[in-house]
């Protein structure tokens, strides 16, 4: 195998365990803080289903929490293993958030075992609640940390370089870098909105199988409420991405904006097709939007590609995960506004079959989303690992075995995503809310 | 004491806690899984699965710990090991996943079934065997550099009676530390049949282990005589090891005082792990990397180090928790508490 091989079986195994590794990580990030609110509305108000309602997240979070560790060890170490060049290069200037992210991830495994084997240890519920606050905090901290690292690969900066040499490592500096606000934020504001939707979407989907009880509607009030909380927060951070991106890594705004030439009042174009490199079709033009988007000014200049040598511009498909991911936002805010509303009318098209079918798809829809803008992020910093300085070219393994790898890894991931989807509809569909009510009126 | 000593006695203390809780959790899982096979599973599942749930996940931060760390301490190795390792750490990584992953299918979500009770138990036995490929590589004499490619050389690898001697080694010491743990916990439980089970079973791993032990140094002698001086240097802790090896044995063999029989079998494996890492320092990599070069800038050393204290003073009162809630709690321990 050559170097160039090895080079693109690097980037297809880690795209791959990224990508399914993401899916369990969210769920990992948003779902403590779900089960937190439930269960200490569920004190509050002394409602049982609340209570209820984080005993069974919990339960399905056990599952997805097992192989978001797994994944999460499975991705820690290959970027050792795949990238060697850039982890000796970043493990001089980053360490410290990829350190301390160990330390949340530690914290909160020992709070997750006690909280889930001390359900009925304490006889005060809220001594148990405050359990998930280390759970919850350590959920959200190794993601802060995690993306840190990931916003120091954009915006690389707190050392310098001298005849290949790293000197003056500035640690902080590096952790705060540029883009480490705006990523932050948006990944944690995506974790908690497409969590909220996932639970939305269970909700649903249990109503329209034939469950009315009063249960699933408190489920689904709540989880559409924090969902659109955190959906209007995530586009207002998404704005600032925007210009972010502006100021800092335009080629990576011009290239996901198809904007080719530098100009004032530049316009946004929204869907088209792209044919021969540089021909838009079936586009919809906004006018001044993208600079608006960029600079908060209509008339305000925005740098095009043309200002960039064609080895340093990011693949031009971008355009396209951008428009999924901001499509996806706008729509699943859209319809959690469209619930709330009703409900606040008492309107009885929210639990219409069409509608409850429309809920049911925001869940996985903002899966796709927080795919297709992991994508949109890593593919933009292309060719870079560590923009203006490290070539992903230069910095993968010269390992032959690469290729083998990737077909173990593709084994893996098959088995352990069928089988959690399987242990988790069977455990839910085992034992109904309705039967565990029961159980618990037999009990009490 | 220097940064570099500083970093690496803290991530050899790391790597020595996983090799202790890792070892009773690979342990158990292969003796869960032996029981079922000779149906002797009503005696001892229910001890192993009361103590290996609420802690599972925290043994995996260990080695993520350990990793994490030995990159930030020591970006170098990112470099050497990274390339190496790519075969063996990824069937480790498919391993650990798989077993990992399972462990928490079969406990809350009701998969059961033998067959992952097996996998789940014998897999647990090829993960020390594949991780600990490791301690063989970085004795040196496996690696050569062509251009500016670093390439493993699998035949000599495989070929080396070292690499099978420290194959050995992991796994009766895992059998070994786990079977002394279990004996103790089991005998907290006062389950009588548990703890005389794995006494027994505690009683039939101690001498395969400390000859296995004995072997890898008779191996290093040959293969790698610098190291071997070095350890020879150091021979009285290998003696004082061996003393409590004794005690341990004798203290399991008369059944009295497990608990203490298990914190003098830890101290005994921290000594000798203690003396084999101060004979290979100041290598991370026997010739290639010494702890010198891996070493990173000193603001990160201290940023480090001062994360690492920070870490620590989080960590500590809750492992003390968790151990206080299930480890030390005599209702839970013996399944009278939830």
């Amino acid at each position: 195998m050559d170097n160039e091989q090895a080079v693109f079986y690097s980037r297809v195994l880690t795209e791959l365990t990224l990508t399914f590794h993401i899916i369990y990580a969210t769920i990992g990030v948003g779902v403590p803080l779900m089960i937190f609110i439930a269960q200490w509305l569920g004190i509050k108000k002394q409602d049982e289903h609340y209570i209820l309602l984080a005993r069974r997240w919990t339960r399905g979070f056990i599952i997805t929490v097992a192989v978001g560790v797994v994944t999460g060890t499975a991705i820690g170490l290959q970027l050792n293993l795949l990238w060697p060049t850039f982890m000796e290069l970043a493990g001089n200037v980053i360490a410290l958030p990829l350190f301390m992210e160990t330390f949340a991830f530690f914290f909160e495994a020992i709070f997750l075992g006690i909280y889930l084997y001390t359900w009925d240890r304490f006889e005060n519920q809220k001594k148990h609640m405050l359990l998930l606050i280390p759970v919850a905090v350590g959920a959200s901290f190794s993601a802060i940390f995690i993306t840190m690292v990931n916003a120091f690969m954009n915006a690389p900066q707190g050392f310098e370089m001298a005849d290949g040499n790293l000197i003056n490592v500035q640690p902080l500096i590096a952790m705060f870098n540029p883009a480490m606000p705006t990523k932050v934020a948006h990944v944690l504001a995506t974790a908690y909105m497409t969590s909220a939707f996932i639970l939305a979407s269970i909700g649903a989907y249990r109503m329209l199988k034939g469950s009315d009880h009063v249960y699933h509607k408190k489920a689904l009030l709540l989880t559409i409420k924090i969902g659109l909380v955190f959906s209007v927060a995530s586009a207002i951070i998404g704005d600032f991405a925007g210009k972010y991106l502006a100021a800092y890594q335009p080629e990576k705004l011009a290239a996901m904006e198809w904007h080719f030439e530098t100009e004032e009042g530049a316009a946004l174009t929204l869907f088209g097709i792209l044919q021969n490199g540089n021909e838009i079709k079936y586009s919809l033009e906004l006018p001044y939007a993208l600079s608006i988007l960029a600079h908060g000014n209509p008339n305000a200049k925005v740098i095009g590609l043309d200002q960039f040598p064609a080895e340093n511009i990011p693949p031009l498909y971008i355009h396209y995960l951008f428009n999924t991911m901001v499509l996806i936002g706008m729509g699943v805010t859209i319809l959690a506004l469209m619930y709330i509303i009703g409900k606040f009318l008492k309107r009885q098209f929210i639990y219409r079959r069409f509608f409850l079918w429309l809920i049911v798809t925001s869940g996985p829809l903002c899966m796709v989303a927080i795919e297709a803008g992991w994508w949109l992020a890593e593919v933009g910093r292309q060719p870079w690992v560590l923009r203006g300085i490290l070539r992903t070219e230069d910095a993968a393994t010269t390992s032959n075995q690469v290729d083998l790898m990737l077909y173990l890894f593709i084994g893996l991931y098959l088995i352990l995503g069928i089988a959690s989807a399987i242990v988790l509809i069977r455990m839910f569909r085992s034992n109904p809310v309705e039967r565990e009510l029961a159980d618990m009126k037999g009990r009490g | 004491m220097s940064f570099e000593l500083i970093g690496i006695s803290v991530l050899w203390l790391f790597l020595f806690g996983y090799i202790i809780v890792a070892s009773i959790d690979f342990g158990a899982g292969f003796f869960n899984a032996y029981s079922v096979l000779t149906n002797k599973q009503h005696i001892i599942s229910n001890i192993i699965q009361r103590y290996l749930s609420p802690v599972w996940e925290v043994t995996n931060v260990f080695l993520v710990f350990f990793f994490v760390g030995m990159v930030g301490f020591f970006p170098g190795t990112a470099y050497f090991y990274g390339t190496i390792l790519l075969v063996p750490a990824s069937i480790s990584i498919v391993l650990l996943a798989i077993r990992g992953a399972y462990y928490a299918f079969t406990t809350y979500g009701r998969l059961k079934s033998k067959f992952w009770t097996y996998l789940y138990g014998f897999s647990g036995l090829f993960i020390p065997a594949s991780l600990s490929i490791v301690l063989t590589i970085s004795e040196g004499g496996f690696i050569y550099i062509e251009d500016t490619r670093i390439i493993l050389n699998y035949f000599a690898l495989f070929a080396s009676p070292l690499t099978w001697s420290i194959v050995i080694l992991s796994l009766t010491s895992v059998l070994y530390i786990s079977a002394v743990f279990l004996t103790w916990y089991a005998n907290k439980a006062e389950d009588k049949n548990a703890a005389e089970l794995m006494r027994k079973y505690a009683l039939s791993w101690a001498l395969p282990a400390i000859i296995t032990a004995l072997g890898i140094i008779v191996e290093l002698r040959l293969h790698n005589p610098i190291h071997y001086n070095r350890l020879l240097d150091v021979w009285w802790l290998f003696v004082i090891s061996f003393a409590l090896f004794l005690i341990t044995l004798r203290l399991i063999w008369v059944r009295k005082k497990y608990g203490v029989a298990f914190t003098v079998l830890v101290f005994q494996f921290l000594v000798a792990f203690f003396a084999y890492g101060v004979s290979h320092y100041p290598y991370l990599l026997y010739p290639h990397l010494t702890v010198t070069e891996g070493f990173t800038s000193e603001a990160m050393a201290i940023a480090l180090i001062i994360a690492f204290i920070a870490g620590l003073c989080l960590l500590i009162p809750s492992l003390y928790l968790i151990l206080k809630l299930f480890l030390f709690n005599k209702e839970y321990v013996q399944g009278k508490a939830k």
